[in-house]
């Protein structure tokens, strides 16, 4: 059985095919994403964006629509996904997916480009609690990408620049537009790009562990989302939440996705 | 499931935390729904088919601002929504 996860994000829409290999014994390994795929879409129309992701990843599956037996959607746009037989929220899916890839996660922090949110969750993957930030963009990916800009660098130089720096700079802006300003005075201080990296990271990383801490700490931990990508960020966020170890999924992104097509597969099982 | 509805920002943590497991079975007939003076609350069908309560979109970035006439500064003792959760569902992080 082939199920589908539909992660409409607010920045990028993910789609991923998941294959039923029933493997008696081995719970975890009994699905195997068949494909995976991510588009920035160039429109608005989301309900459009859907289904020309949707059939792009079908077709690179070599897959009809028919050889699906469920398509589940998740994220900001879920409900924009018509052709969706059911809709969850992204705690639900994101608990789900995490689990999935790693059996002992109890703590999921999911780091997107315009929210960031922590969940407990059982063992299951059945969110327990979760917390989020309705207001601000300050904790999520699109901030670190508008201070890299200011800074002039692309994402990636922006997370390796600041793994060169030891120095710890507080920064006291509460939202991006403030916070750019912020670093515009660092820069006219002359303080170095590395530095100044490292402190919007680690504010980042601050308001991502205030979220978490509401839900509270449980080993083990599980970073997913576009941010996983940021080595700086993980790095910071791994030193704010004061643990050893976060697990990082391969296809960090997709996690969601994932797990919208797990529970999609769980339903008609 | 515990929800956290709201914000933190540069003023203070502003949440309030739903307990559904308790709401589930809500024995008052969901009297958070007309306690709250501003109608903050509504009820929804979560992911696993069990009809909850939760905070209306429109207010969750607003909780500061929204919930202040029923906070001291307002007068209030008591939270009108948490006083009408018979079983505690309902709490406010300030």
């Amino acid at each position: 059985m082939i199920t589908a996860g539909i992660d409409m994000g607010s920045r990028t829409i993910k789609v991923v095919l998941l294959e039923d290999l029933k493997v008696e014994g081995a719970p975890q390994l009994n699905y195997a994403v068949r494909k995976a795929q991510i588009m920035f879409p160039g429109e608005l129309d989301q309900d459009q964006a859907a289904e020309r992701v949707y059939d792009d990843v079908l077709a690179a599956a070599g897959l009809k629509r028919e050889d699906v037996a469920a398509v589940y959607a998740t994220g900001a746009g879920r409900k924009q996904v018509k052709f969706a037989a059911d809709a969850v929220t992204e705690m639900t899916a994101g608990a789900r997916g995490a689990v999935f890839f790693f059996p002992s996660v109890r703590t999921v922090v999911d780091v997107g480009a315009e929210e960031g949110r922590g969940i407990k969750t059982d063992e299951a993957g059945k969110p327990t609690d979760f917390a989020g930030n309705e207001k601000c963009a300050a904790g999520a990916g699109s901030f670190a990408e508008a201070m890299s800009r200011a800074l002039q660098l692309s994402l990636q130089d922006f997370g390796e620049a600041s793994l060169k720096s030891d120095k710890t700079i507080p920064m006291n802006a509460q939202c991006t537009v403030f916070a750019e300003s912020e670093v515009v005075s660092l820069i006219h201080a002359s303080t170095p790009k590395e530095d100044i990296a490292k402190a919007v990271l680690d504010a980042v990383a601050s308001r991502v562990c205030a979220m978490v801490r509401r839900v509270g700490i449980e080993n083990d931990v599980a970073l997913i989302g576009g941010m996983v990508h940021n080595a700086g960020f993980v790095a910071s966020l791994k030193a704010a939440m004061g643990v050893d170890e976060l697990k990082l999924p391969e296809m960090p992104e997709y996690v969601s996705a994932v797990g919208c097509a797990l529970l999609a597969a769980e339903t008609r099982h | 499931m515990i929800a956290n509805y709201g914000y933190k920002d540069g003023s203070g943590e502003y949440y309030i935390s739903i307990d559904t497991d308790k709401c589930i079975e809500c024995p008052v007939g969901r009297a958070c729904l007309a306690a709250c003076p501003k109608a903050m609350f509504e009820t929804l069908v979560d992911d696993y088919d069990d009809e909850v309560v939760c905070i209306k979109a429109q207010f969750r970035k607003s909780l500061a601002y929204d919930c202040v006439q029923c906070k001291p500064a307002g007068g209030h003792t008591r939270l009108p929504c948490t006083d009408a959760c018979a079983p505690g569902a309902i709490r406010h992080s300030w």
